[in-house]
């Protein structure tokens, strides 16, 4: 399962990377003033030129290995930054043609019980369909080819236009900085004038000069460039530098290169510690949103009513199921269909937390304890109810692109976006719902039931229908924490169960009735358990949060934040 | 006296009788218990005789599969009265029960497993399978002394009876109560159920503890022992229903129901509640612990899935369908329920968790009191039982 996600994840990245840098090329290509023009008759012309390509394309089919290499160069000036797919398929060996017509297509391989391969066009990555796979034969490369290839996709995206590519060129080439390698990179010095890429590039010389140089001040100067880099490569550079064998001698012998490369592995030591601690604490706050998420809308029924919602689990599960359905329903529109999803979401899972209140809860007033089991037996009506309809199985929801792919801060610290956005998205929830209960009438009204329901009731408050509102507002804010949940774990019947624990603890550790409480509460232990979890492992951790808020909770049995004033009792 | 006399007139199975004779936990036991003694002991005898006696193309011959079916019942039956004494009684909503029940249950298969010995699959002479698997070398400390039949029979009692008396001792001490207390239990038999997950945990992790062969020398397989650990189970749920009647009937009973009623009224009456509490939580752990050590060679598994929460939520139907706060209602409700559990998940096994989720919610809104409350406004029941209980009851 997980490995299937992480397939999904880096397909859909590589996607995103190689379309981008097609659309800028094509874009690019042109002079400015033409640009705005042509950009409608993009797709025209793209198609005119492209039969030519395809037919360039096509005299691979075929050739004797002594051939490609000219039609591989003759292919780099013709197709420029557009056959980077096309070369990279090749030197994967992806790159097929069909026998009977000679059409080049770059394949992919469909597991081992499948006579199919998937095909895809080799300039735009466009899915062509599914043929046999006895039809297709493979575009031969040899070890000779694979070099040329190798530098042929390195000169092609060391001077695309994309800054992204570039770095990300010069970085694959980091680990191996030879004089081929330093000859391009002196070309690409001459027009470069992105810092960044700079950098980078005097990271490259600096590397291929310590391994190469026997100067002391040459090599020293390079390590000056080097210090406080997080690149994997210069890491490992400066930890061969300064590794020292079992018979007491160092790997490196220049005495004042070692030491200078002792401190800097230091410097960069303490550095990699720093942001592997703000990653911690990304993580933890990510848990934590999720957490808060999770927590709110219980926070909300449970700090009013007094009512211990266990179906809460499952209103989630529905927000999540709802996210499936929609997608389902547009699986064209990926990219908005989510979006779509948390107002309806919201609305499915209010609607049918009001229709638990008006059905059940309400004749169960004042019995706290009876309402934990009734609303028990219909979270297992739910459960089954899903089962039924969408089976046992755990159900895919597919990530928009929007959503997917990291922030790359450094090498050592990326964020993933999908849970940068879910983190802003509980904050602006929880903010919402703020907003709701201080400045809206019903919110108002909400309170008052909260602090003193029979003095509500005896000013004028329709104390039943605020129970109603309120039960639907905590529901629908469970159904938008399930939306959020979809894109972080398996949708599935049992989605809801694994949270209703957690959320009441976080709850119960915030306070009851206070709505702050659960955001500390749970930013607090999620950020807790990231950080105990490198020492503990994952379900230990989980453990010693439980142990630790069942103690707490004797030491204040009402909550971080406990409700002030007699009402509370 | 006075306050004793307005306490007992909410308790709805104290009526009719005069003060001075419902003071008596001998009294109690004398019209309470030989009705419930005699059903149980009936149907113990009459199945095992029907098993052992009767040929197997009769249509009275009781098989074995069923004797196993009727001990997990009683099991469980014991496993509801210990609920029913700290839910029905006292008002305390465990939602954790499960957890002794498993510790209980984990006890008794230490002591299986090691009876094994050396007839495991890789035949190691002391360590178990799952032990051998893992590459461990030593047994570790605390599964020491499990081959004794005795000293695994004091920690099925001991470490719930700990467990219970800590978590409770902390709880009740500052007066963690209503669904604050029930989230803590759920929030208890959860980390439990996590930990012995954990394979490192030296419990077997997911697989927990399985093929055992023989208890006390004799093979788990053979009919005999079978029926031998059902009747035990029906002897020791008769003694756990007379000492919780007895219980109930004292003086200290009273004071528990009197606390569920109204905890700070009896707080100010100068009754140390929270002891009272602690105590009652122990002794119903400790029957939830011996209801596992039973369960456990019946059904010749013990796994982590015990500690579900789901598990210990079932229990509290079993009382609420059964009638908290009347002991033979417990035990009704979790016969009802389990038999009702067999039938439906071998008919339609989907049908089973919509059945048990529409009986929470009608149980809960229609039937507070359970089949007792509805048995106890038919009358009929409460007739029959003063026709038993009044001879008794003149002598006393």
């Amino acid at each position: 399962m997980k490995f299937g996600l992480l397939r999904r994840f880096f397909c859909a990245l590589l996607f995103f990377l190689l379309q981008d840098s097609i659309l800028a090329q094509t874009v690019n290509a042109q002079s400015p003033d033409e640009k705005a023009d042509e950009i409608g008759q993009q797709g025209i012309s793209a198609s005119v030129e492209g039969v030519d390509n395809y037919a360039s394309i096509q005299t691979l089919a075929g050739a004797k290995l002594n051939a490609v290499p000219a039609i591989v160069e003759q292919l780099e000036s013709q197709l420029g930054q557009q056959g980077l797919s096309l070369f990279e398929a090749m030197l994967a060996g992806r790159l097929y043609y069909r026998k009977s017509d000679s059409q080049v297509v770059i394949i992919e391989k469909q597991g081992s019980d499948s006579d199919n391969y998937l095909l895809y066009d080799s300039l735009t990555l466009k899915l062509l369909g599914e043929e046999a796979t006895a039809n297709f034969r493979k575009v031969r490369v040899n070890n000779k080819l694979r070099k040329q290839l190798r530098t042929t996709i390195a000169r092609l995206s060391l001077f695309s236009n994309d800054v992204e590519l570039r770095t990300e060129s010069i970085r694959s080439m980091l680990d191996k900085v030879d004089e081929d390698t330093i000859d391009l990179l002196n070309q690409l010095k001459e027009q470069e004038t992105s810092e960044s890429v700079l950098s980078l590039v005097d990271l490259a010389f600096a590397i291929y000069h310590f391994s190469d140089s026997d100067e002391q001040s040459i090599r020293l100067a390079a390590l000056n460039t080097m210090d406080g880099s997080l690149e994997p490569a210069v890491r490992n550079l400066i930890n061969r530098a300064t590794e020292r064998y079992e018979d007491g001698t160092y790997a490196e012998v220049d005495t004042r290169v070692r030491r200078k490369a002792e401190q800097i592995k230091s410097g960069i030591e303490s550095k990699v510690a720093f942001y592997e601690f703000l990653e911690t604490i990304f993580f933890g706050l990510s848990l934590g949103s999720v957490l808060l998420l999770v927590a709110t809308g219980l926070a909300i029924t449970f700090g009013v009513m007094g009512v211990i919602n266990m179906a809460h689990g499952e209103l989630i599960m529905l927000g999540a199921y709802t996210t499936y359905v929609i997608q389902l329903l547009l699986p064209n529109h990926i990219e908005y269909s989510i979006l779509l999803a948390i107002p309806a979401a919201f609305v499915v899972s209010g609607f049918t937390g009001i229709l638990i209140e008006r059905g059940v809860i309400r004749f169960l007033h004042g019995r706290p304890l009876e309402t934990l089991l009734a609303t028990f037996g219909i979270s297992l009506i739910l459960q089954q109810t899903v089962r039924s309809i969408f089976s046992p199985l755990n159900r895919q929801v597919e990530t928009p692109q929007w959503l997917s792919g990291s922030l790359e801060i450094n090498s050592v610290l990326s964020i993933t976006y999908n849970r940068l956005y879910i983190l802003i998205f509980a904050v602006i929830v929880f903010l919402i719902l703020q907003l709701i209960l201080k400045k809206t009438s019903l919110g108002l009204h909400v309170r008052a039931v909260a602090q003193n329901r029979s003095m509500a009731k005896s000013i004028g408050i329709r104390t039943e229908w605020v129970d109603a509102m309120t039960f639907g507002l905590g529901s629908g804010i469970a159904g938008i924490a399930g939306v959020a949940l979809s894109q972080l774990t398996n949708v599935g019947p049992n989605l809801g169960q694994s949270y209703i624990i957690d959320s009441f603890m976080v709850v119960v550790f915030g306070g009851v009735g206070n709505l702050w409480g659960t955001l500390v509460g749970g930013f607090t232990l999620g950020v807790t358990n990231k950080f105990l979890e490198p020492m503990t492992g994952a379900v230990l951790a989980n453990i010693l949060i439980l142990v630790f808020i069942i103690l707490f909770i004797q030491r204040r049995p009402r909550g971080l934040f406990p409700q002030k004033g007699r009402a509370a009792e | 006296m006075t306050g004793n006399s307005s306490l007992a007139t909410k308790q709805h199975t104290l009526a009719q009788h005069t003060l001075t004779q419902q003071l008596s936990p001998l009294h109690q036991l004398r019209e309470k218990a030989p009705m419930f003694i005699a059903v149980l002991f009936g149907v113990t005898i009459y199945a095992s005789i029907c098993n052992q006696f009767v040929p197997q193309d009769s249509i009275f011959y009781v098989s074995t599969y069923s004797i196993t079916l009727l001990g997990k019942y009683l099991c469980f039956a014991l496993l509801a009265l210990a609920v029913d004494i700290v839910w029905g009684y006292c008002g305390i909503l465990s939602l954790g029960h499960g957890a002794f029940f498993a510790l209980g249950g984990y006890a008794m298969g230490m002591y299986l497993m090691r009876q094994i010995g050396d007839r495991g699959v890789y035949g190691h002479p002391e360590l178990p399978d799952f032990m051998v698997f893992l590459n461990w070398q030593e047994l570790p400390w605390y599964w020491q002394g499990f081959d004794q039949f005795w000293f695994a029979m004091l920690m099925v009692a001991l470490i719930p009876g700990l467990l219970a008396f800590v978590f409770g001792f902390l709880a009740f001490r500052s007066r963690v109560a209503g669904v604050y207390l029930s989230i803590m239990t759920q929030a208890l038999t959860y980390a439990l159920m996590l930990a012995f997950f954990r394979n490192e945990m030296g419990f077997g992790g997911n697989n927990g503890l399985t093929d055992f062969k023989d208890i006390l020398g004799f093979d788990l397989q053979q009919d005999q022992t079978r029926i031998a650990l059902f009747i035990t189970t029906a002897i020791i749920l008769a003694i756990a229903y007379c000492a919780s009647v007895m219980i109930m009937g004292s003086k200290l009973g009273r004071v528990i129901i009197a606390i569920r009623d109204a905890e700070d009224r009896s707080r100010f009456l100068g009754y140390k509640t929270e002891i009272y509490k602690v105590w009652l939580f122990v002794f119903s752990a400790v029957i939830a612990a011996i209801a596992g050590a039973l369960y456990v060679p019946q059904v010749g598994i013990i796994n982590p899935g015990e500690f579900s929460p789901l598990n210990s939520i079932e229990i509290v139907v079993w009382v609420a369908v059964g009638g908290r706060g009347t002991l033979y209602g417990a035990v009704i409700g979790a016969l009802l329920v389990n038999y009702a559990k067999t039938r439906f998940t071998a008919i339609m096994p989907e049908a089973w968790l919509f059945a048990l989720g529409a009986l929470f919610v009608s149980v809960t809104v229609f039937l507070p009191q359970g089949i007792a409350g509805v048995l106890k406004e038919n009358n009929w029941l409460r007739r029959l039982t003063q026709r038993t209980a009044q001879p008794a009851g003149g002598q006393a």
